[in-house]
């Protein structure tokens, strides 16, 4: 079984094997880095897979499996978040992005912070309060159980497919750059060690996993742009500055006229062409902030504390974190500028990066910190890819074993040993698919692909989830009606958006011509579960309005809630 | 519990916690909404507004902007968290007692 997708990838990866091999023969140098970068890899899986050995002795019932028991505190949760939600895209792609750009990959990164506070205010502790393992507890608490938790187990599936894809492809440019292995090995290196954190350690070993490597990153990243900015004097104006003539010097010897050039440096200290129009940009920003409230992997963290204020200070720990970590991103995507941009030996002859273009922030380990520290930033940017893909394989198994097997097959009455092993069969299932698609995405831009996932998860769970959670007029036909209309909307046009219909497909202009399809998807799935609701004359309506009080309370308050939830 | 349940959504201080805590929640959403939209739009409509250099140098009013959008985001978290702890909590915490938690 294993055997199959290995010999699948390599056959897939036969012309890209080909091109990474011409880029690994370079300097000496390069070389030395290589195994240095494998070792500190190498080093940090040791350390892992003890770990999940640890964890895997504690994973005995369902409840370890799918949320560590409920005993993790709301500083480790807000560190596991940070590390779930800092994934290789937002390292690596949106430093790439700004070493391109400069300010538009300031703006995105906004838009991934600011869902957290809407996240606190209006759900993360009425999740606590309602749920146990997945979101779909909450969406489908008061409703008719088989429907709501269908459809909530289709979104998350989704979103998680396209959350895997991005990190799939991040991790397998990042080997071919640093080992000079296939594409496809790495992808499939992933896939194999995500499968084993998730298989035999549950959510035990994906948090420590996510909390180590949390700190790896945030303390590597620390590490690089102080000392971007230590060679500036500590004057951010000084980095400005020096990016803006690199640019402006690129530009001229681009064939640029000398106004053109200066307009094209000075173009790195503000917006650009992330935003085109004010129906992408709200439609951008809608995606990105409320996506963070419906990410299936993300609103699972939730259940891994015991109570409310805990799901509370782990936002607070998780905000404080991302949103240091984005400034990091920012000082280091204007340090690569400064200082990979110049360097021949970062560059391709027409003056690409080398392994791609969104090796901008390993490239600037090197140039900051040497070969040793080029090595340590790898193992981290690796890392991080294996946390996140663990927790999103893990959130994606448990929409299948508890939300569908366990709630809708067995209606309820699945006993915790088979439910735990349709998770894990679930887990390689999951494995498999994630490195074909990956292989298959290997040329998209990874930070787009994250995007696609926030517009599903703002569109389909965000409205179900928080009209459920406060409309007490919300009924079971309303939330599966508006969930699939969101799902399948965002879903139509983002293939005919031009991600998809042109980079993927080849045809030659989109029919959706937007970035993001949430400013009309989201709307239009809080409209249909309002009109529908509001027209449900059926018996069970009845039951699902008369059920809101009792909801609101344990919502609320968190009363009645231990009773039914302590394991 | 039913009763219990009922007697609970009727007791002054549940609803008196409900309707601040919604309130204040409100107020902070909205405050996020309005300036992170703000943001969005100001750029969409008007491009060159925050690449205008602030003093004559390189930093353009889109860094202080932009950093402070974050900084506004982990701030008005900060005093969620602050004030349910000191505010809300202890009167959770007494009905949980009283109804049974």
């Amino acid at each position: 079984m294993r055997r199959g997708p290995l010999a699948l990838a390599a056959s897939l990866t036969l012309l890209p094997i080909s091109g990474a091999h011409a880029h690994a023969i370079g300097p000496a140098v390069q070389q030395a880095t290589n195994w240095t970068a494998i070792g500190m890899f190498a080093a940090f899986v040791a350390l892992t897979l003890a770990i999940t050995r640890w964890a895997a002795r504690r994973t005995r019932t369902v409840s370890d499996f799918y949320t560590a028991g409920g005993g993790i505190t709301g500083f480790q949760n807000g560190l596991a978040i940070a590390g779930d939600f800092m994934s290789a895209a937002s390292f690596l792609g949106i430093s790439a992005q700004i070493y391109a750009d400069g300010y538009d990959g300031l703006i995105y990164s906004i838009g991934f912070l600011v869902g957290w506070p809407i996240l606190l205010f209006l759900m993360a502790e009425r999740l606590r309060n309602l749920g146990r393992f997945t979101f779909a507890d909450v969406a489908s608490f008061r409703f008719a159980q088989t429907p709501v938790r269908m459809v909530a187990a289709c979104s998350t599936l989704l979103v998680v497919l396209f959350y895997l894809i991005a990190q799939m492809v991040g991790a397998g440019q990042l080997i071919r750059l640093l080992f000079g292995l296939p594409y496809g090995y790495a992808v499939v290196i992933v896939g194999v060690l995500m499968t084993m954190y998730v298989l035999f350690g549950g959510m035990t070993a994906t948090t420590w996993v996510q909390i180590v490597k949390a700190m790896m990153l945030l303390g590597a990243a620390s590490f690089m742009a102080i000392a971007v900015l230590a060679r500036f004097g500590f004057s951010p104006e000084a980095l400005f500055a020096r990016a803006v003539e690199v640019k402006t010097a690129l530009a001229a010897l681009a064939g640029a006229g000398p106004d053109e050039a200066v307009a094209k440096g000075r173009a790195i200290m503000g917006p650009g062409g992330f935003i085109k129009d004010p129906v992408s940009a709200i439609s951008i920003g809608a995606a990105l902030m409320f996506g963070t409230a419906g990410l299936p992997h993300i609103l699972m963290r939730f259940f891994t504390v015991p109570n409310a204020k805990a799901a509370r200070s782990s936002v607070l720990w998780a905000t404080g974190w991302i949103g240091y970590f984005y400034i990091l991103t920012f000082v280091i995507g204007f340090g690569a500028i400064v200082l990979v941009a110049t360097d021949p030996g970062f560059l391709e002859a027409d003056g690409a990066l080398r392994g791609g273009s969104n090796m901008a922030a390993i490239h600037l380990a090197q140039a900051v910190g040497g070969n040793l520290f080029l090595g340590f930033i790898s193992a981290v940017a690796f890392a991080t890819i294996l946390a996140v893909v663990a927790g999103l394989t893990l959130s994606g198994a448990s929409a299948v074993s508890h939300d569908l097997y366990a709630t809708v097959i067995k209606k309820g009455q699945a006993d915790s040993a088979s439910e735990l092993r349709v998770s894990r069969v679930t887990v390689f299932v999951l494995a498999v698919v994630a490195i074909l698609l990956g292989i298959l995405f290997e040329k998209q831009n990874v930070a787009f692909m994250v995007s696609l996932a926030f517009a599903l998860a703002a569109s389909a769970n965000f409205p179900v989830l928080l009209l459920s959670l406060l409309w007490s007029g919300c009924t079971t036909r309303g939330v599966v009606a508006g969930g699939l209309v969101g799902l399948l909307t965002a879903l139509v046009l983002t293939i005919l958006s031009p991600a998809i219909w042109v980079t993927v497909l080849g045809h030659a202009a989109p029919i959706f011509p937007y970035g993001s399809p949430t400013i009309f998807s989201m709307p239009l799935a809080f409209l249909t579960i309002w009109l529908v609701s509001i027209t449900d004359r059926s018996g069970r309506a009845a039951v699902d309005k008369a059920g809101y009080p009792a909801q609101r309370i344990r919502s609320e308050t968190g009363i009645g809630a231990s009773g039914a939830l302590d394991h | 519990m039913e009763d219990a349940a009922a007697r609970l959504a009727r007791d002054p201080r549940y609803v008196a916690l409900v309707r601040r805590r919604g309130r204040f929640t409100t107020v902070l959403t909205v405050i996020m909404l309005v300036v992170y939209f703000g943001f969005v739009l100001t750029i969409a409509f008007d491009k060159a507004l925050l690449a205008r250099s602030v003093s004559g140098g390189a930093t353009s009013w889109g860094i202080p902007v932009g950093l402070g959008v974050i900084a506004l985001a982990i701030v008005l978290t900060g005093l969620y968290v602050w004030r349910a702890n000191r505010d809300f909590d202890p009167v959770i915490d007494a009905l949980g007692r009283e109804y049974g938690a």
